[in-house]
């Protein structure tokens, strides 16, 4: 999803010729670039951007799920929902703390996110209607977003990658939960398994489109792929999952929403139909189903929230002005 | 708006007979809420067994302009390990 955070972005550098060609000596030779490392504006902004947007859907991500927590059909469920829906906060806090390493403030990204200048995955404006969404995110959403992070974590900027370490780990869990839910559901009553494939239907596009646009509308693809903050390209990295997904569909004994998907001997990967590229361009641009909805809850919470971070930074103030005092009457 | 909430780093201490290590940072107005909010961000799976938070102002750090001056003399100095002597294979171990 997170390769929707380069859609445009200006990476264009003002810096010498010689300290590009110093600079890109460093990436070739497989060095990571830590904080305060010289690098290019471009490359600076780049990451800046992708990692913030990458942060805001971790946190936004929160949303669709957070939905069916108290709804969750046992406490097995619940359970496992509350501790994968805690995850993607903590995601998006190993996120922001990156990007902040680059010198732009915590402040400064989520008043961007609460604006709406800042953009999230798309995948997080499509609703989630039925239980069964909460199987087939965890399964296609989570397993697409594994499939793009899994090289960030050779990203060439070090606190980049060490997140994304942290991220892979965590999230395997959480792909298995989502396919344990769609096993249980696609084995289950003729209306269990209609409600699996009914939001395996609604997910599967919306899934093939968080790797962003095709490798010829990406613009800034080819510079992201000589820093090393992509190690793969858009299409590439769709049809990795497609090649993957499409066994365990047949597995579930579900079908993929395709009439043109099969496979190509030729290549040995899945070839698929046409992805509806202005629905994907419609709803990154702001207007998908529930692009609105989400940021308003993301506002309210902000907003409701105010009174909390005010108490406690006073309340910090108030303890720290005591101690000063005391040492000074001891003094 | 508030005004921005200070940074802490936080360090974690895998199991006993381990140092502390540095694993990230986060935003708290204080220390106690900076060790609370360090154990539900970086310990939710059993990575640690104690947490140390330090405000991320106090920490000073070398200039990585100045990386070559600092650390290359190091590099150079070779007959500081010991494989640069040479010990007699009738000596055996040492």
């Amino acid at each position: 999803m997170y390769s929707q955070g380069l859609i445009g972005t200006d990476s264009r550098s003002e810096e010498t010729p010689e300290f590009l060609e110093a600079f890109q000596k460093r990436i070739d030779a497989d060095e990571k670039i830590e904080p305060n490392d010289p690098m290019p504006e471009g490359y600076r902004k780049t990451l800046v951007r992708q990692i913030g947007q990458h942060a805001h859907s971790e946190i936004v991500g929160m949303l669709p799920e957070g939905n069916w927590i108290t709804r969750a059909p046992s406490l097995r469920r619940k359970a496992a929902l509350l501790a994968k829906v805690q995850d993607e906060g903590g995601h998006g806090l190993y996120l922001y703390s990156a990007a902040e390493t680059l010198g732009v403030s915590r402040k400064q990204m989520t008043e961007e996110l609460l604006s709406g200048k800042a953009k999230f995955s798309s995948i997080f404006s499509y609703p989630t209607l039925s239980w069964a969404d909460i199987g087939a995110i965890g399964w296609l959403v989570d397993g697409a977003a594994i499939m793009n992070q899994i090289p960030l974590c050779r990203c060439s900027y070090g606190p980049y990658a060490r997140a994304m370490i942290r991220v892979c780990k965590e999230e395997s869990f959480h792909q298995r939960q989502g396919f344990e839910i769609m096993t249980v559901l696609a084995q289950g009553s003729d209306e269990q398994k209609e409600m699996a494939q009914d939001a395996l239907n609604r997910f599967w596009w919306p899934a093939l489109m968080m790797f962003g646009p095709h490798d010829s509308e990406s613009s800034n693809g080819d510079q992201s792929m000589a820093w090393k903050i992509k190690r793969f390209t858009n299409d590439e990295l769709r049809q990795k999952f497609v090649d993957a997904t499409v066994p365990q569909a047949e597995y579930l004994g579900l079908t993929l929403p395709d009439p043109d998907l099969k496979y190509n001997e030729e290549t040995g990967s899945y070839d698929f139909g046409a992805i509806d590229w202005d629905e994907f361009w419609r709803t990154v641009k702001g207007g998908g189903v529930m692009t609105r909805e989400r940021l308003a809850a993301r506002n309210k919470a902000w907003d409701e929230g105010e009174w909390v971070r005010d108490a406690a930074l006073a309340h910090a103030a108030k303890r720290k002005a005591r101690k000063e005092a005391a040492q000074h009457a001891a003094e | 708006m508030s005004s921005e909430i200070p940074l802490w780093e936080v360090f974690i201490r895998p199991r006993n007979g381990l140092a502390h290590r540095h694993c990230g940072s986060l935003h708290a107005a204080d220390e106690t809420m900076a060790i609370q909010a360090a154990r539900d961000v970086y310990t939710r799976r059993g990575e640690g067994t104690s947490v140390w938070v330090v405000p991320s102002a106090a920490i000073t750090a070398s200039d990585p302009e100045n990386k070559d001056e600092n650390f290359e003399p190091a590099e150079s100095k070779i007959y500081r390990h010991p494989t640069f002597y040479e010990v007699p294979d009738e000596v055996g171990h040492m």
